[in-house]
């Protein structure tokens, strides 16, 4: 993890969420998908420890929830942390796959039938 | 490496997979996170949300029994369906006094499975109004205990006062075929409310 504390922005007293508790949700729902990126932006500000943990879990792609579970952390608090960090270029984020009552996906449907018929 | 300021840095690695949720509701007790087990390809996992994270003064929990209690668990496991796509089950939190928490979940859900323990089905209701108001799809999965059935299908879906459509089935929660089978009958569902739109 490169960069240093060129934007002041992120030096705050570190309470994980600096006291925060209503975060924009609308980025990142239970089952979305985060990933870092790789490379890591240079000029981004230094991870708190808390964001370095992230970073470390979701090497992989891993959903929100299992983020959370992983690092026994309440959602909301994970969520405040990958806002942080998505506004740092560090990760990225997948939505889930939109489902709408109007139009059904049905070829989505038709692959999660599949999937489940063969377990 | 020199990468471009603004533009999106594609991760190097696996790419991330779509992802779809089906919820697990019905009263405390009547297996939901059993049955996330029984299908699962992880040990269910767990998230604790403090209610003043989610919205609720702790001071406001007036009837709730265990006042002590100041947080919302919620099981979940995973369903690899292909290389791309993911399926999570989310087993909803027991008490339906935490709507507003089931609000959150049901929100892009495929639909849900109402598991009803037919020794006292009434701890079910909640869950099947709160699907049925919302037009959310799903289907009753009765959950043997001891893997009996003492009543039939029909007897079931009258207790329940079920409408018209809604799959009744009978299930082992405990058994990971017959948790795919109650899986499989609600995108059945799903498939056939599809279906005449084409
Ligand atoms: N005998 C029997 N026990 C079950 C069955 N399903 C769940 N249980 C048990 O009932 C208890 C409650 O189940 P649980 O899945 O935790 O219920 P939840 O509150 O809906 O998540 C647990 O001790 C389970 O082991 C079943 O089909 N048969
Ligand atoms: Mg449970």
């Amino acid at each position: 993890m490169g960069g240093g504390d060129s934007a002041g922005r992120l030096v705050r007293p570190f309470a994980l969420t600096g006291g925060r508790t209503r975060p924009s949700r609308a980025d990142f729902t239970l089952i979305t998908t985060v990933t870092a990126a790789d490379p890591q932006p240079e000029a981004a500000p230094r991870p708190q420890p808390e964001h370095t943990r992230i970073l470390r879990l979701c090497a992989e792609p891993v959903a929100v929830a299992e983020l959370a579970a992983r690092l026994d952390l309440p959602v909301s608090v994970v969520v405040i942390l990958l806002c942080d960090l998505l506004e740092a270029g560090r990760i990225t984020a997948r939505p889930p796959h939109p489902v709408t009552r109007t139009t059904p996906d049905l070829d989505l449907l038709q692959k999660v039938r599949d999937g489940l018929g063969r377990l | 490496m020199v990468g471009s300021d603004t533009a999106a840095r594609v991760p190097a690695g696996r790419p991330a997979p779509d992802t779809v949720k089906i919820l697990i509701a019905g009263g405390f007790g009547v297996g939901k996170t059993t049955m996330v087990g029984s299908v699962s390809e992880i040990v269910p996992l767990r998230t604790e949300e403090p209610l003043t994270m989610a919205g609720l003064d702790v001071d406001d929990l007036d009837g709730i029994e265990e006042k002590r209690a100041t947080t919302v668990a919620m099981d979940f496991g995973r369903i690899t369906v292909s290389d791309d796509l993911v399926l999570y089950l989310f087993g909803t939190p027991g008490q339906q006094r935490f709507w507003f928490m089931w609000n959150d979940l049901a929100l892009g859900a495929l639909g849900a499975v109402v598991l009803v323990d037919v020794r006292r089905p009434e701890s079910s209701f909640a869950a099947i109004d709160f699907f049925e108001r919302r037009g959310i799809p799903f289907v009753i999965a009765v959950n043997g205990f001891h893997g009996e059935h003492p009543y039939p299908v029909e007897d079931v879906r009258e207790a329940l006062a079920l409408p018209e459509g809604v799959p009744v089935l009978l299930c082992d929660a405990r058994e990971r075929e017959s948790c795919r089978d109650v899986l499989i009958a609600l995108i059945d569902r799903l498939i056939a409310a599809a279906a005449p739109a084409r």
